[in-house]
């Protein structure tokens, strides 16, 4: 059964330096809060996955936790560059990015493998594309029912998934609805998982399109209401389109980055950032 | 009576693009030109237009034009909402789109697509966002529609970096690679539409947006672009196209 503990107490004790951590949730319930303690207990050398870096990872990226990227696509949603990301990238900024890089539907199909115990995924994809050229985890089998060469990626096993999801009852099972993307396979895929949650809840009720993630699967439940600020969560907050707006223009030198990081998440637990944004 | 409209050429490629979708078309849609162009047909011509965004929400119908594609409006307008890997595999992969719009910062004469690097992938001048969905989208849709700006550092004599195949080096060249579906069938740029040609596959400038010159086009393009023997003007905007595009606009959150 599931945990629960506080996050700062999750993250200290479920993530070491040098693991392979994933934070998922493909623009809605972005485990945001969780990114942020692990900045603040400034964990090192992580091989971070997502299928979509973002805001979070920009920050992760651009405060040196992190040493590997495996991912699928690195922007900022709708609005630009991830300044940090490319920094990493282009100029070894603050420290050497390895990346390992596939399309969304050979990550996601990874996940999936990941998720149901297999050693690899297959999948009708990357043909014709670069990608092989330059990651050598993308590999091509044959059918050996029709002989069609098709692609093939190896499992994602994360030491550590997170997310963030809406409620959890007090035996530390998760729901989540709405947009659900990627994350029953992330936390399925995982040896070890940390939820935070908007609510605890005395039952979960039924409710359209809602997945279940029993607490037997769970290793630690945490209740950060506004855990996914400034992405959003589905009836409970919304998402702040002004701040990823915003995000350019802090993050696109060192300098800002850096101080607005000292002020806003280091030197504060980020909930002032939270209610007053 | 000669009544002269202003538009901006950003909606005349949303309006070009949005002609292009028929009634009951399944569209995979991206942020941007694309999701207002799909918008647009199904506010207009094309009602039964289902928008697929890749965040899993099948059916959306949003009342604004989304920020990104986790707006919770997709989801909460959406006939259903499903798992990524099952937008990938049993949506994408299985066939069942008939048309995905791309973007690119690249794109060369058989409109093969960069959207990963600009410069050395090692040592990358600009390293950009990278595949995404796009090399699925681009093998495994119906036909593809690539909308971008077209100046000649985007439209290049080679891509800095393949990430999602076109028409591959021409002919039958993609047919030979394996793929069954058509790729791009059309470019819309802020000065017109290009369309591969027949047997070679080559983008061919096949309609001129009004007021453009095809010295403008050619200048605009890196290799010697081809004309079509049957150039003709593009359709532009009517006024309704522009108020229903306009108030969509209006309606979106976060947008100057």
């Amino acid at each position: 059964m599931a945990g629960f503990l506080a996050l700062s107490e999750a993250v200290g004790t479920l993530i070491n330096d040098g693991d392979t951590v994933a934070l998922e949730g493909f623009t809605h319930l972005i485990p945001f809060a969780a990114g942020h303690e692990i900045i603040r207990q400034q964990k090192r050398d992580l091989t971070l996955i997502r299928m979509t870096p973002d805001l979070i990872y920009d920050q992760l990226i651009g405060m040196g936790c992190a040493r590997k990227l495996i991912f699928s696509w690195g922007g900022n949603p709708g609005v630009g560059s991830l300044y940090r990301f490319r920094d990493a990238i282009e100029n070894g900024g603050p420290n050497p990015l390895e990346i390992e890089e596939h399309s969304h539907a050979g990550l996601a199909n990874a996940y999936v493998a990941g998720a149901s115990n297999l050693p690899f995924a297959i999948l009708r994809g990357y043909l014709g594309t670069d990608l092989p050229k330059f990651n050598n985890r993308i590999a091509t089998v044959e059918c050996p029912f029709t002989g069609e060469k098709l692609a093939a990626v190896p499992a994602v096993n994360p030491d550590v998934s997170i997310i963030h999801a809406q409620q959890a009852d007090k035996a530390g099972n998760v729901m989540i609805w709405g947009i659900i993307g990627i994350q029953k396979e992330a936390i399925l895929a995982a040896r070890r998982s940390i939820i935070t949650v908007e609510e605890v809840v005395e039952k979960l009720e039924p409710r359209p399109g809602a997945i279940i993630l029993p607490g037997w699967v769970v290793t630690a439940v945490s209740h950060v209401p506004r855990g996914s600020f400034p992405s959003y969560a589905q009836d409970y907050t919304v998402r702040n389109n002004r701040f990823y707006q915003d995000w350019g223009n802090i993050s696109r030198e060192r300098e800002s980055f850096l101080a607005w990081m000292q002020e806003n998440i280091m030197a504060d637990s980020g909930r002032s950032l939270v209610v007053g944004y | 009576m000669a009544q002269t409209l202003t538009y901006t050429s950003d909606e005349m490629m949303t309006v070009a693009a949005a002609q292009m979708l028929k009634n009951n078309t399944v569209c995979f849609v991206g942020i941007g030109l694309p999701s207002a162009a799909a918008n647009l047909a199904r506010a207009t011509h094309a009602p039964k237009c289902v928008l697929i965004y890749e965040s899993g929400t099948m059916g959306a119908k949003p009342t604004r034009l989304p920020l990104s594609i986790g707006d919770g409006e997709l989801a909460e307008t959406a006939d259903f909402v499903i798992p990524l890997p099952e937008v990938f595999n049993y949506w994408l992969q299985a066939g069942r789109i008939d048309v995905g719009f791309l973007g690119a910062a690249q794109v060369d004469r058989f409109g093969n697509i960069n959207t990963t690097v600009i410069g050395s992938y090692e040592k990358p001048q600009v390293r950009l966002p990278g595949a995404g969905g796009a090399p699925e989208i681009a093998t495994c849709t119906k036909e593809v529609i690539i909308i971008l700006r077209q100046h000649p550092r985007a439209f290049v004599e080679k891509l800095d970096f393949m990430t999602s195949v076109g028409h591959l080096t021409g002919g039958d060249s993609r047919q030979k690679l394996g793929i069954k579906t058509k790729g791009p069938t059309a470019v819309i740029t802020q000065l017109g539409i290009l369309r591969p040609d027949p047997e070679t596959k080559e983008l061919t400038l096949t309609e001129l947006h009004q007021g453009i010159t095809v010295e403008q086009v050619k200048a605009a393009t890196a290799w010697n672009l081809k004309i079509a023997a049957d150039l003709r003007e593009t359709q532009p905007p009517n006024p309704e196209e522009l108020a229903i595009l306009r108030a969509l606009q209006s309606r979106s959150e976060g947008r100057k």
